[in-house]
């Protein structure tokens, strides 16, 4: 490992360790925040007991779904966007301002329209992404070299041939960036949503543990929350490191 | 004579679409027919129509006007069996390492997998980069990248081979080099080479026959024999005859680019007629 990587390791270690100092000589008072040690202690409980699995099962599936149809959309309008340059054109300022909407202030009408299942939490998470996704397909296919499509050609490839053997993994790290972005759109909608109003998940047991002073659940359940986001996005980020190394992009 | 394998008759090439001034006159009428088994390369001034001249024998994009037979069939818009092209810009697949590379030339052929293997082994050997088998282009440099992509179309077997100024990007040095392994693959595969590049010894030291390009739209406006032998390196720059080629090449395209850079002089370009002393 690099050194660096060490600095990093040692700055998110000394805050958990002041954190602990904090909390165990009593700066932080008990009612606020348990100790990090605790934290750990109450997640392994927690996931032991099995008394969360539900909400921890709910919460990641909708989070997957959002995240898979995110992707199949996102990817087959970028495709669909490159074909027809008046279209991508027409839509092309929408996307640059899309994010300055505040998705969630359509939240509640979805729940009046779908009602207070899984759908409008899938919607809204669905809805951050896919975007995201559409962007970096289309600045993915923009930057396929003209010379790999003539190849293609000359070898008489089929036209899904070419889609999957060289436009695919032509403009891979690109997708990559775009479905990295849709995971984490994908965790903050569906939690987020949780919390605002549902009938489960990890968001709406936070929101519920918080509104009854249940330290001892609602820490463990943001720390799983951290350590699940991070442990995909660390994943991915590998992934996409090893994609580029190789075509001596980093 | 060895017989014709690839025939344009009266091709002419519009760009009708596109920035403009459009419509574009890029090239022709042309009429040219190369042999089969000859090194044929095209020299002219840039912009001439160079490579759409090669995007039109390659099917890439259709003509205009006029025909254009491969081996006695039509080529109608759509890239035939047996010819591989090798362009100027980098065309190495950057995710798959060089073996991966060359067996992606064999996606479509019905040959077993040790078959295949030992054709990608067999080409790697022919281009010289046996080592480098399980390098990623990122790896290697640009000269032996564009051997990555010689080699993919070698894989291939084609009958034809096109190439649009294959080593534009290369340094000098490494051009002779490259220009010597050409030789030595085109004696060893019996194909067809068709050469474009804008460096008139590249074109003098390697092909049997040299067409002029004209200025834009681009036409043959001259032909010439080189008549050196099958097995010649890079070395026949030492010939005599040599200068007396490339002395031919230039009479007839300093007219043409000068046109090209807007200071046409006077006197007609295509009357060059300069004697080739013996070879």
């Amino acid at each position: 490992m690099s050194r660096l990587a060490w600095y990093r390791i040692a700055v998110v270690g000394g805050a958990i360790a002041l954190l602990e100092v904090l909390c165990l000589t009593g700066a932080i008072d008990k009612i606020t925040m348990q100790a990090p040690h605790l934290i750990v202690r109450d997640l392994y409980r927690m996931l032991a007991s099995g008394r969360m699995n539900a909400a921890i099962l709910k919460t990641l599936g909708n989070t997957a779904l959002a995240l898979v149809l995110a992707l199949a959309v996102g990817i087959a309008t970028g495709a669909l966007l490159h074909r027809f340059r008046a279209l991508r054109d027409t839509l092309d300022p929408l996307f640059a301002t899309y994010y300055a909407v505040p998705v969630f202030a359509f939240y509640p009408f979805f729940i009046v329209v779908f009602g207070l299942g899984d759908m409008p939490q899938i919607l809204i998470a669905f809805m951050l992404g896919v975007v995201a996704v559409i962007v970096n397909t289309l600045n993915g296919l923009d930057r396929v070299p003209a010379v790999l499509l003539k190849t293609a050609r000359i070898m008489r490839l089929s036209p899904i041939d070419t889609a999957l053997r060289m436009t695919l993994p032509a403009a891979g790290p690109h997708l990559l960036t775009g479905a990295k972005l849709a995971v984490a759109y994908a965790f903050i909608g569906v939690i987020g949503s949780e919390f605002i109003m549902s009938r489960g998940g990890i968001g709406y047991e936070i929101s519920f543990a918080y509104a009854n002073f249940d330290n001892a659940t609602m820490y463990p359940l943001i720390l799983l929350i951290l350590l699940a986001s991070v442990l995909i996005n660390g994943l991915l980020s590998r992934w996409e490191r090893r994609l580029l190394r190789r075509r001596g992009m980093r | 004579m060895a017989p014709s394998q690839v025939v344009l008759r009266n091709v002419s090439k519009v760009f009708i679409a596109g920035q403009p001034p459009a419509p574009l006159h890029a090239a022709g009428p042309i009429d040219l027919e190369i042999r089969q088994g000859e090194f044929f390369a095209v020299v002219g001034p840039s912009g001439c129509g160079k490579s759409t001249l090669l995007e039109l024998i390659a099917g890439l994009t259709p003509p205009t006007e006029g025909t254009i037979e491969f081996e006695g069939k039509p080529i109608i818009g759509e890239a035939p069996d047996g010819i591989g092209v090798v362009f100027q810009d980098d065309a190495s697949l950057p995710w798959l390492d060089v073996n991966g590379n060359v067996a992606f030339g064999l996606r479509r052929s019905d040959l077993s997998k040790e078959a295949k293997d030992k054709r990608v082994r067999d080409v790697l050997k022919l281009v010289g980069l046996s080592d480098f088998a399980t390098s990623f282009p990122a790896q290697l440099s640009g000269g032996m990248r564009q051997r990555v992509c010689i080699a993919r179309t070698l894989v291939m077997q084609p009958r034809l081979i096109l190439l649009d100024e294959p080593f534009g990007a290369l340094d000098q040095q490494t051009r002779l080099l490259m220009g010597d392994e050409l030789l030595r693959m085109w004696r060893e595969t019996a194909a067809t080479v068709f050469l474009i590049t804008h460096a008139l010894d590249e074109a003098a030291m390697l092909a049997d026959r040299i067409g002029v390009m004209s200025a834009r739209p681009g036409r043959i406006i001259d032909t010439v024999e080189t008549r050196w032998p099958r097995d010649r390196d890079s070395r026949i720059i030492e010939d005599a005859g040599f200068g007396a080629v490339t002395a031919r090449l230039w009479k007839t395209l300093r007219e043409e680019s000068m046109k090209t850079i807007g200071r046409a002089t006077a006197g007609e370009a295509t009357a060059v007629d300069v004697p080739l002393p013996p070879v």
